[in-house]
């Protein structure tokens, strides 16, 4: 008898593990058409739009590059959504997270010493974004539990506050002479590009692998793994076989916001090198489609960071034939063509029907 | 003869690919039910019964068959809830279907409301009426959650009548009710037979088949072994527990009491938390204890106050430590188990496997960080083995399980802690059939036998009187007192003396 016995079994054995996967082709079978049509509304050849999509992304390295540059946002702010999900919060801050990161990697990346060495001047930022993301989430995490304020709320709320405070401190102290945009990391500070056709590509990249594959480890073989998606499927039997529920809500949030503030890596030390007002907008609320259409699995965010990245840096890529607004919209599309997708799935196999006896 | 009924019946569920990537719940099970009479439909774990009467009411489809309602054939993949409920059949399922937050009206008139303008009043009074003419009185303004597990299910019963239900099914209705209340639910189905209503009841206990049934069917893996009638002679009890389990059972064998020198394992003073009054209680090692109540007298304020679940006011000490002030998990580890008395809401994990739930906070088995694989993989197939867990497959999902089978695993992971010193099952064999119990209340036994003090809160007395070495009555959140027969026991708990 095989037993296969993680968490990652658990949440998809075999079985389950193909229905989650139709899911997600019928899905895009479904976006792709949708999309489709929207191209032949505006009286481009859909045939041609995602073949010159397809063509600029895999034979010319910028493209390729933009779009490793996009994923690699992508997948920290989906991770970040996807574990808080898997507590049972949904955390809709990560962009508020990702800000306060941008914000804290921008001020030490200027404040370290102008010789500071890379081995410890890249820590120190990616430390500094982590606990800056972390401690918003934090606050999250702390008002759900203490106060029962819902998390939704309070982080819809703090996105608008830290993109406010990040603003005032921007302009009293970083933005320089009447622009938006801060002075320079220092050199040390900076991870080397990839050197894609001069994409913004860069080494960040590594940090979003690092995050997928720690991620799904303490998922699936830890027991810091086993609490939080037990205190998300089941508060009430976490909390009967002696697991600290309040403990463990807290601690993910922490780790949802410190994830979606290492994303700060990609913009500022792989990218801008500098804070600036609009820094990776829009990654944080994109997080959450990642999260949703890789189904919270770190393989799956790592997978759908992919995927919604190609739409938008292809996206770009054929902008002279379609608006950028259309390929907006058809990231909105799968998202909306995932979230159908599963329940339609799941009846046509007759699995809402429970129970056995 | 005309048959209000005739199924015959196949499902499968997805399963593991262990098991060939299916699970074959009904095999062509057949049921045929006579208009006016009271149907028991008996079987063991996983037998199919649940899944049998859900696809007669439309819950559940099934995956082939046939199905003749009142004699006319109709389409099973077609046969839905709403179509079950044109067709006059109600149905109150084992753990309700009710809306929590709904009042009994709310419930009673959703999903056959006519128009877009909701009048209550009108259906509320009907309900109210119809309750008192059947005998089944209930208030229809109360809210589910407010009402006692009992009255929840009277309130589900006159719902289903009042939809124009002619043939009621009863999944395992007596599982929550109290001896009293069996009694008179019982007398009230075989009043509604003598009207005309056909009632199929899903249930496993025998003595309940003996008071009510016309007909008996019996489901053994997922077929139809046998099946009994009044009209050729009285009921042969013993031939339907044999055609139940395919054997003899087991007889049960008293644990000797502890010597009165056996150390304290568990014990509560002066204990207080909402309706829980001054609570104080012992129990030796290796004494089972009993604590019978009717439902919501305390017994839940009880277990929670010993586990730490919510804060209580008083004293709570497992062996010599005071844990009055611990937090759950140090009351666990201290040596403290706990089967709550609903495996669904704080019990199990449903979406994750039997091999997890086995597991689950179990850090002597998975380690304090990194999980130990093995061992968490090694102790399911014991537990699997010694519980006789079905289907024995570790990474089966406890949500595909029956009741049951779902119970065997709550009670394998608490009763399997090391260096256990006492034990606080709460109903832990409600809503369980009869090869489940047997298994629960041996393990309940041997933890015993091997030291641990245990207390078993339940509102089965035969449960407590075969159990027990002794059963202290709960009555509006205070232990009033110990009795020793079921006539006396029965009394002091409803108050009587």
């Amino acid at each position: 008898m095989i037993v296969k016995l993680s968490w990652l079994s658990a949440l998809r054995p075999s079985a389950n593990l193909r229905r989650e996967l139709e899911a997600a082709v019928i899905a895009l079978l479904v976006s792709v058409a949708i999309g489709s049509a929207l191209m032949l509304v505006v009286g481009k050849s859909p045939g041609h739009v995602w073949w010159l999509m397809l063509e600029h992304t895999f034979t010319e390295s910028y493209w390729f590059g933009q779009l490793l540059y996009k994923a690699t946002g992508l997948a920290l702010t989906g991770l970040a959504v996807a574990i808080a999900l898997d507590a049972g919060l949904f955390n809709i801050g990560a962009e508020g997270q990702l800000t306060a990161g941008v914000l804290a990697c921008a001020v030490i990346g200027r404040a370290l010493p102008a010789d500071a060495p890379m081995v410890l001047a890249v820590p120190a930022c990616l430390l500094g974004a982590a606990l800056a993301g972390g401690a918003v989430g934090a606050v999250i995490g702390v008002m759900r539990t203490l106060r029962d304020a819902h998390e939704v709320i309070t982080s819809i709320m703090l996105n608008a506050i830290v993109a406010g405070v990040a603003l005032y401190i921007g302009n009293i102290v970083l933005f320089q002479g009447g622009t938006t945009t801060g002075g320079q990391i220092v050199a040390g500070a900076r991870l080397p590009q990839l050197g894609l056709g001069g994409s913004s590509a860069s080494a960040a990249l590594l940090i979003s692998v690092l995050a997928v594959a720690v991620v799904w480890w303490l998922r699936a073989r830890t027991t810091w793994g086993m609490a939080w998606l037990a205190v998300g499927r089941d508060p009430d039997a976490a909390r009967s076989v002696g697991i600290n529920v309040d403990r463990v809500r807290i601690l993910v949030m922490i780790g949802s916001g410190a994830l979606a503030g290492l994303a700060a890596a990609n913009f500022v030390l792989g990218h801008k090198h500098a804070f600036e007002e609009g820094l990776g907008r829009g990654t944080g609320l994109l997080g959450i489609s990642v999260a949703l259409l890789g189904r919270t699995h770190p393989f799956g965010v790592a997978i759908a960071a992919l995927l919604l990245g190609f739409l938008s840096s292809g996206g770009l890529s054929v902008a002279e034939e379609v608006p950028k607004e259309l390929i907006e919209m058809l990231q909105g599309v799968v998202v909306l063509a995932v979230a159908c997708a599963g329940p339609w799935v799941r009846r046509a196999r007759g699995l809402r029907d429970r129970g056995v006896a | 003869m005309t048959a209000a009924i005739i199924a015959a019946l196949d499902k499968s569920y997805p399963g593991p690919e262990v098991e060939g990537g299916q699970i074959n719940v009904l095999r062509r099970a057949t049921l045929t039910v006579r208009p006016g009479t009271v149907h028991a439909l008996v079987g063991e774990n996983g037998a199919g019964k649940s899944t049998l009467v859900k696809i007669l009411a439309g819950v559940v489809r099934a995956d082939r068959g046939t199905l003749a309602i009142e004699t006319r054939d109709v389409a099973v993949e077609r046969w839905d809830r709403p179509a079950a409920r044109a067709a006059g059949i109600g149905i109150v399922q084992q753990h309700g279907a009710s809306a929590g937050t709904l009042s009994v009206v709310e419930n009673a008139v959703l999903g056959i409301e006519g128009g877009p303008l909701l009048s209550l009043a009108t259906p509320a009074a009907a309900l109210a009426k119809l309750g008192e003419k059947i005998g089944l009185p209930i208030d229809p303004w109360a809210t589910i959650e407010s009402l006692s597990l009992g009255a929840a299910q009277r309130a589900e019963i006159v719902a289903a009548l009042y939809q124009g239900a002619k043939v009621l099914i009863l999944d395992e209705p007596t599982a929550v009710l109290t001896p009293v209340e069996v009694e008179g639910l019982l007398a009230r189905l075989r009043a509604l037979a003598a009207e005309g209503t056909t009632i199929i009841i899903v249930t496993h206990k025998l003595d309940e088949v003996r008071a009510v049934a016309d007909d008996v069917t019996v489901l053994r893996g997922g077929e139809t072994v046998a099946t009994f009638s009044t009209v050729d002679a009285p009921l042969e009890i013993a031939a339907i527990a044999r055609a139940m389990v395919g054997a003899e059972l087991p007889a049960q064998v008293k644990v000797p009491a502890p010597p009165a020198s056996a150390p304290i394992a568990l014990s509560v003073t002066d204990l207080k938390l909402g309706e829980l009054d001054s609570a104080t209680l012992e129990v030796r090692a290796g004494e089972i204890v009993g604590i019978a109540g009717v439902d919501g007298n305390g017994q839940r304020e009880l277990a929670l106050a010993i586990t730490g679940l919510a804060r209580a006011r008083g004293t709570v000490r497992i062996g010599t430590r005071d844990v009055s002030r611990a937090s759950p998990a140090a009351r666990l580890a201290a040596g403290l188990a706990h089967i709550p008395a609903d495996r669904h809401h704080g019990g199990l994990i449903l979406s994750a496997t039997i091999a997890d739930n086995l597991a689950l906070g179990r850090t002597d088995l998975t380690g304090r960080f990194r999980i130990d694989r093995d061992r968490v993989g090694t102790n399911a197939r014991e537990q699997i083995e010694q519980l006789d867990i079905r289907p024995p497959v570790a990474s089966a999902l406890v949500e595909a399980l029956s009741g049951g089978n779902q119970q065997k695993v709550v009670v394998g992971r608490e009763l399997s802690r090391p260096k256990l010193v006492c034990v606080v099952a709460a109903q832990p064999t409600r809503g369980v059939d009869l090869g489940a119990v047997v298994r629960i209340h041996e393990r309940l036994r041997a933890a015993a036998l091997a030291g641990a003090g245990v207390l078993v809160i339940s509102a089965d007395l035969d449960e407590l009187l075969g159990l027990c070495h002794r059963v202290v009555v709960i009555l509006r959140g205070k232990l009033v007192g110990e009795r020793t027969t079921r006539a006396e026991l029965g009394a002091l708990m409803t108050g009587a003396s």
